[in-house]
C-alpha cells in the first residue's frame, strides 16, 4: 500500500476520532448494561441468547449508521469545503485518495466494532458468570459484522463520489435493507418466469447480500458457522467492496472539481 | 529580471497551449457556457507572473486546470516539461486555492505534517520544516492550536505555508492577498520577493493591480475567458498614463485646468480635479499663478489600472505587447 494511502486513511481516522464518533460508545455501553441488567432479571435460562442478539445487533446497526453518515460525506465533503484543493495538487493520485478515505473510515469501524465487542462479551460474562467454547462463535459473527460495513462503506464511498450527501444517505440505505432481504429476493426471483425472472434474478444479485453475512441469530442459539460460508463470505464481502471502489474511482477520477 | 528580459537559457517554467474549458450549464436542457477560451501562454522559470482580471474572468478556472482539479475541454499545458497530471511534477509545485479552507479539527503543525507526508517530505526533516515555514508567514506559536480557532488572515498564512512547505519549484497563489490587512500584504509581498530571490516562479492571480505592479516581472490580462494581453508591466503601459488627483480651497477653476483636460468638481469650498499624471507640473503652476492653497494630490489610478481598465472594454483596446 502507498504511504500516501496511509497518511489519507490516517487522517481520515483521526477526524473521525476529533468528530467524536466514537462517542457512540458511550451510548452503546449504556445499552449493554441496561440490556444486561434487565435481561437477568426477566429471562430465565435464556440470558446469553437474548445479550448475544441484543448485542450483535446493536453492533451492526451503530455501525452501519457511521457508515452511511460519515461514508456519504467522505468525498463530497472535501469538495464542498475545498480541503481537497490542496490534496490534489500534491503527487496524490484520485484513486490514492479513495482507497485512503475507505481504509480510514474502515479502520474507524473496527476500531469501535472492537469495543463493542468487548461490551457484548462483558455484557455476557455479567448474566452468565462464565465464558463457554461456543461464545468463539460471536467473533464469527462480528467478523461477517465488519465484512458488511466494508461493504456498506465502499457503496457509501461510491455514492459520495457522484451525489449529494441527501441521495447518497438514501441510495445506501435503501440498498442495506434490501440486501437484509436479498435471500428473500433470490427466492422470489426463482418463483417468476420469463422476464420478470431476468430482471428479478439480476436485481438479487446485484444487490449486497447481507442476509448471508448475518449469522448472529444461529450464533445466539450456539450453532457452528461453517468454514465453507466464512471462506465464501470473505471473498464475496472483498469481491463487492473492490467493486464498487472501483466504480467510485472511475467516477472520481473523471469528475470536475468545481 | 524584472522588465521582461529573460535570458535564452531560462527554463519554461509552465507553458500552456490552447487551454480550453466550457461547463455544461442547466439542470434539463444543458448550455454550454465557456469559462475560458483557448490559452496560450507561457512562463519562464524565476518570474514572478501575475494573472489579472476581474471576478469570473477565468484565472480560477486556469488555475484549477494546472492543478489537475478540473479537465480542460481542449488543449494541453506543461509545468517544468511534465504533464499537468504528472505526480513528479506535483512534488515540485505548490497550490494555495482562493480563500483556503483547512480540516479544522486539526492543529497547524498536523495540518502541514500531513502536507508534508504528502508531498513526501522525509520524516525526519518534517518537523523542523514545519517550525520554519510558521515562522516565515508569521505564525510562529501556533502548532499546536486548532485551525478552527484561527482567523481568516491566519488562515491565509497557513495556506501560504502549506505551499512552500516543501520547497517547491513554482508557487501558484490564488488571490494571496484575499483575507489580509495591509501589514499582512505587506509581508506576503516580500515573501513573494524572497522566493522570486531564491530562484522560484510565483504564477499568482489577482485583482489588486497595485499588487502586481509592485512584485510582477510580467502579468497576463484575461478577462471574459479570453487572454487580452501579456507582457512586462513596463511594456504594457508604456502608452498608457496614469490618473492624480488635485485638490484646492475655493471654488475657483483656473481657465489653465480645462486646457488641461481636467475633470473639475466643486464641492463646498473645495475643488477636486481628476488628470492625466504628466499634466501635474502644469496643473501645479496654474494653482500657484492664481494663488490657489492646494489641499492634496494623490494618484487615483496607476498606469497598470488604467491600462486594465482599457484591456476590459475591447472597442478602447490600447496596443500591447501580446504573445
Amino acid at each position: 500500500m502507498s504511504g500516501r494511502i496511509v497518511y489519507i486513511a490516517s487522517n481520515t481516522f483521526r477526524e473521525a476520532v476529533r468528530d467524536r464518533v466514537l462517542y457512540n460508545l458511550i451510548a452503546f455501553a449504556l445499552l449493554m448494561s441496561g440490556a444486561a441488567i434487565l435481561v437477568g432479571q426477566i429471562s430465565i435460562g435464556i440470558e446469553r441468547l437474548v445479550v448475544i442478539n441484543l448485542g450483535l445487533t446493536a453492533v451492526s446497526l451503530f455501525g452501519i449508521v457511521i457508515a452511511i453518515f460519515i461514508g456519504i460525506g467522505l468525498v463530497s465533503k472535501e469538495i464542498d469545503k475545498r480541503t481537497l484543493y490542496t490534496v490534489l495538487s500534491r503527487p496524490v493520485q484520485r484513486w490514492e485518495f479513495i482507497i485512503g478515505k475507505f481504509f480510514g473510515l474502515a479502520g474507524t469501524l473496527v476500531v469501535n466494532a472492537f469495543f463493542m465487542a468487548l461490551g457484548v462479551f462483558a455484557a455476557l460474562f455479567y448474566v452468565s458468570r462464565h465464558f463457554q467454547a461456543t461464545d468463539g462463535w460471536v467473533l464469527v459473527a462480528l467478523y461477517f459484522i465488519i465484512l458488511q460495513f466494508l461493504i456498506i462503506t465502499s457503496l457509501a464511498l461510491l455514492f459520495s463520489s457522484f451525489s449529494s450527501p441527501l441521495l447518497s444517505a438514501v441510495f445506501a440505505f435503501a440498498l442495506f435493507v434490501i440486501g437484509t432481504f436479498a435471500e428473500d429476493l433470490r427466492g422470489f426471483a426463482a418463483l417468476t418466469k420469463g422476464i420478470v425472472r431476468w430482471l428479478a434474478t439480476g436485481v438479487a444479485y446485484l444487490v449486497p447480500n447481507f442476509s448471508a453475512l448475518n449469522v448472529i441469530s444461529s450464533v445466539a442459539h450456539e450453532q457452528p458457522v461453517a468454514s465453507q460460508l466464512i471462506l465464501s463470505n470473505t471473498a464475496y464481502a472483498l469481491v463487492y467492496a473492490s467493486m464498487a471502489l472501483c466504480g467510485a474511482v472511475l467516477i472520481f477520477e473523471r469528475r470536475n472539481l468545481k | 529580471m524584472k522588465g521582461g528580459q529573460f535570458s535564452s537559457a531560462a527554463m519554461t517554467a509552465i507553458d500552456i497551449l490552447g487551454l480550453e474549458k466550457t461547463y455544461s450549464v442547466g439542470f434539463w436542457r444543458k448550455k454550454p457556457r465557456c469559462a475560458l477560451k483557448p490559452l496560450h501562454l507561457r512562463v519562464e522559470e524565476g518570474e514572478i507572473f501575475g494573472f489579472l482580471g476581474p471576478n469570473g474572468a477565468g484565472k480560477t478556472t486556469t488555475l484549477k486546470i494546472l492543478m489537475g482539479l478540473v479537465y480542460p475541454t481542449a488543449g494541453s499545458a506543461q509545468i517544468l516539461g511534465m504533464d499537468i497530471n504528472d505526480p513528479r511534477m506535483k512534488a515540485q509545485i505548490g497550490f494555495l486555492p482562493e480563500q483556503p479552507y483547512f480540516y479544522d479539527y486539526l492543529t497547524a503543525g498536523e495540518l502541514l505534517n500531513y502536507y508534508g507526508q504528502l508531498s513526501g517530505v522525509p520524516a525526519k526533516d518534517r518537523e523542523r520544516k514545519v517550525r520554519e515555514v510558521l515562522d516565515r508567514v508569521g505564525l510562529p506559536n501556533v502548532m499546536r492550536v486548532q485551525l478552527r480557532k484561527f482567523s481568516k488572515g491566519m488562515l491565509q498564512r497557513v495556506g501560504i505555508a502549506q505551499a512552500i512547505l516543501h520547497n517547491p519549484r513554482i508557487v501558484f497563489f490564488d488571490e494571496p492577498m484575499s483575507g489580509l490587512d495591509p501589514m499582512g500584504r505587506r509581508e506576503v509581498r516580500d515573501l513573494m520577493e524572497e522566493l522570486k530571490h531564491e530562484g522560484k516562479t510565483v504564477f499568482f492571480s489577482t485583482h489588486i493591480l497595485s499588487d502586481a505592479e509592485a512584485l510582477c516581472d510580467r502579468v497576463a490580462i484575461i478577462h471574459l475567458g479570453e487572454l487580452r494581453s501579456v507582457g512586462a508591466v513596463a511594456d504594457l503601459t508604456s502608452s498608457v498614463e496614469g490618473k492624480i488627483e488635485l485638490v484646492w480651497h475655493g471654488n475657483k477653476i483656473p481657465a489653465a485646468m480645462k486646457a488641461l483636460g481636467a475633470d473639475c468638481h466643486v464641492t463646498g469650498d473645495t475643488v477636486r480635479a481628476v488628470l492625466l499624471e504628466g499634466n501635474q507640473d502644469a496643473a501645479l503652476e496654474a494653482l500657484r499663478r492664481e494663488q490657489l492653497r492646494i489641499v492634496s494630490l494623490i494618484p487615483v489610478r496607476t498606469s497598470l489600472e488604467e491600462y486594465f481598465v482599457r484591456k476590459l472594454q475591447p472597442s478602447k483596446a490600447v496596443a500591447g505587447v501580446t504573445q
